[in-house]
């Protein structure tokens, strides 16, 4: 019997074969997670115990010497996971632009989707934002947080934030691929977006003084996911609440689709010519 | 479109054409883009191929051969789905493993176990099935003790070594081997050859790009030559081989002579050569000659036009393409008379076989008298096998015989009478 023939049609962005697609994503991710910790004598345990200690200073800082909370509740608490959230989206994207031109001689070697390449970007990025979701949940508890039942519900925000990285990462790596600008420009962006969205600050301040500033804040999705991730930890304004209308959150939720589809597209369009460009 | 490739076909290709567009002017900053937005990109278009049609057999040993910049590399890319083909269609069976490159995905900075495992599955093994072959892989590497050593800290053959293993444990029906053979000691030379022979037996179908024609002859059973991206030839890799010796080595004017001899119209020629072969005094025609044996090499030929004393000529080349043995009546001033058109002669060249064992290739001439023109000439136009347990490595096996005596120092002293 012989086998099937098939059409060779080159390479694309994801291709036919998912679970080929799910082990080559899975292994190059295991990989760059095990480079990481290359030649330290903790190895794995550095990846709780960097963040408890970075966590503890920021914390320490930010809550009794600058006192930035402004009466808030639970400050440190939400300051931490916002720089939890902002980190992964920084890391995914930050990584992300200069995936396909780190990959070179992978993918001028091999035919493989080329979606994989930024996929396990954002894998690796995964597992280190469930490691510092583990250290904050010792926060939590330490800083005596009542437990909710909404709780439940912050996975929703989390997988959210996932696919806005991806996209957006997706997006940069193909355009870096023609244009090498994109990853200075994509630094500052990141900075700004830093600052724009409510991390460092509880957006309970701004509320209280400029409104609208607070609402057109929200309508960023990166913002919009962080708030609402706080919202269900401890019951801080939800950008719903905050925009005074839960219509009006189709507009960050809009952006993220839009993005993240633009992202995939522009990725689509690279992928059979990714190989001979870089 | 075409249709389907039939069910013994392992590889089909129809009309493929790759263009790469190579920019003349680096434009490639966005702030060159917003100063100039209607400056078009410059590019230098570069045609790697062009419309390439060629089927590969199930079971078949394929080369690709050409000099540097012919396309073979691009065409092997397509293949493997890392270049898209700009038009053309191209089908494959079976489980396809290319080895572009050997090693890919190698990270000096993790183990040899983590590498085997990440460069088995980039080659197409899911984890589990890489883990399960893990052990095989190490044995064949002879790298067990080795295991949990940094690749960094191996040695390049090591390093070779292992990625060469991996690949034979990767066992795919189709491979894509893009001379990486090329690397490596003799031993491991050796050792690619063997699992080559091996594949081959197995009823893998093997690609095999090189630039290295003893490789071709010794592997292939037919090749494809490439020349600035067209097809020149697909046929037994003996003549590929030599297709391509003359493409690269052959003056201009060599090559005219050679073609026209080749081509030139059967009618207007004065002598056609019909046959050619090999026979011995016991079997008479045959394909294989043993050592020792009373030998000959015949031809057979017709006159189309009255000859006086022409010369005939046999030539012997072994799989190097060397020349090992040259007969020709000329030489040996044998009379060979006069001739009618219409006449039919065999003529034969007898001799005591001392050829080492292996393949030979019979090619047969016949000149105007002595020293005249060309008037027929096949190349190749039969082969042979040398039986027998090989000579060492020589190209002739001629009769020998051993003696041991001492060293006249050696010799006892008589000088006391």
């Amino acid at each position: 019997m012989s086998p099937e023939a098939y059409r060779v049609r080159g390479p694309s962005a994801v291709g036919g074969d998912v679970r080929r697609f799910w082990n080559l994503a899975r292994t190059l991710a295991a990989t760059d997670w095990k480079v990481r910790f290359y030649g330290s004598a903790l190895g794995y345990v550095w990846s709780l115990l960097r963040p408890l200690m970075l966590f503890g200073i920021i914390y320490f800082v930010f809550s009794y010497v600058l006192d930035a909370g402004a009466g808030v509740a639970h400050y440190g608490v939400l300051l931490l996971l916002a720089i939890i959230l902002y980190f992964f989206f920084s890391e995914v994207t930050g990584s992300g632009v200069t995936s396909m031109v780190d990959r070179e001689s992978l993918l001028r070697k091999v035919g493989f989707p080329r979606a994989v390449v930024p996929l396990s970007v954002a894998l690796v990025a995964a597992m280190n934002l469930a490691l510092n979701l583990v250290v904050l949940a010792i926060f939590v508890v330490a800083s005596g947080v009542q437990p909710r039942w909404t709780w439940l519900l912050l996975p929703i925000p989390i997988a959210l934030m996932l696919v806005f990285a991806t996209g957006v990462a997706m997006l940069l790596s193909a355009l870096y691929v023609r244009y090498r600008d994109v990853r200075p420009i994509w630094d500052v962006v990141l900075q700004a977006l830093f600052y724009a969205t409510p991390i460092l600050y509880p957006i309970e301040i701004v509320l209280a003084r400029y409104e609208t500033l607070a609402k057109i804040q929200l309508l960023n999705p990166l913002a919009a996911i962080i708030q609402e991730s706080r919202h269900l930890l401890t019951g801080a304004p939800s950008p719903a609440a905050v925009l005074d209308s839960t219509a009006l959150l189709a507009v960050p939720l809009g952006i993220l689709v839009g993005v993240t589809w633009l992202g995939f597209r522009v990725f689509d369009r690279m992928a059979p010519r990714a190989a001979e460009e870089l | 479109m075409s249709d389907l490739p039939a069910d013994d076909v392992a590889v089909k290709a129809v009309g493929v054409a790759k263009t790469f567009r190579l920019p003349t002017e680096q434009v490639s900053t966005l702030k060159e883009r917003v100063l100039h937005p209607a400056r078009r990109q410059r590019f230098d278009v570069l045609r790697a191929l062009r419309d390439v049609s060629f089927e590969v057999g199930r079971g078949e040993v394929f080369g690709i051969v050409g000099r540097n910049g012919s396309g073979k590399s691009t065409l092997m890319k397509c293949l493997a789905g890392i270049y898209k083909a700009d038009v053309g269609e191209m089908w494959l069976r079976g489980r396809m493993a290319p080895f572009i490159e050997l090693g890919v995905g190698f990270n000096p900075d993790l183990t040899a176990h983590d590498n085997v495992l990440i460069n088995a599955v980039m080659l197409g093994l899911t984890p589990d099935e890489a883990r399960a072959r893990y052990g095989a892989i190490m044995d064949f590497a002879e790298l067990h003790e080795f295991a949990e050593l940094k690749l960094k800290n191996y040695s390049s053959g090591m390093q070779v070594r292992l990625a060469f293993s991996v690949m034979v444990h990767v066992d795919a029906d189709l491979l894509l081997i893009d001379e990486v053979l090329a690397v490596g000691d003799a031993a491991f030379q050796q050792k690619c050859y063997d699992v080559l022979d091996r594949a081959r037996n197995e009823g893998r179908t093997i690609l095999l790009v090189t630039h290295d024609m003893g490789q071709v002859q010794r592997f292939c059973d037919r090749a494809l030559l490439l020349d600035r991206g067209r097809v020149v030839a697909i046929d037994e890799s003996r003549r590929v081989a030599r297709a391509y010796t003359h493409l690269n080595f052959a003056s201009a004017s060599e090559r005219e002579s050679f073609v026209r001899a080749a081509d030139r119209d059967p009618d207007e020629q004065h002598v056609v050569v019909v046959d050619g072969w090999a026979q011995t005094r016991a079997d008479g025609r045959t394909a294989r000659l043993e050592p020792g044996a009373e030998s000959a090499m015949a031809m057979r030929v017709r006159f189309t036009r009255a000859a006086v004393e022409p010369a005939f000529a046999f030539t012997i080349t072994d799989e190097q393409q060397r020349r090992v043995l040259s007969m020709s009546t000329d030489r040996q001033g044998f009379a060979t008379g006069e001739h009618d058109a219409g006449d039919e002669i065999d003529i034969t060249a007898g001799f005591v076989n001392h050829l080492a064992a292996g393949r030979y290739w019979l090619s047969v001439q016949v000149t105007e008298a002595a020293g005249g023109a060309l008037l027929a000439f096949r190349e190749d136009i039969s082969s042979f096998v040398v039986g027998g347990a090989g000579a060492g490595g020589g190209v002739v096996d001629l009769p020998h015989g051993f003696e041991l005596t001492p060293a006249p120092s050696m010799q006892p002293v008589t000088d006391e009478p």
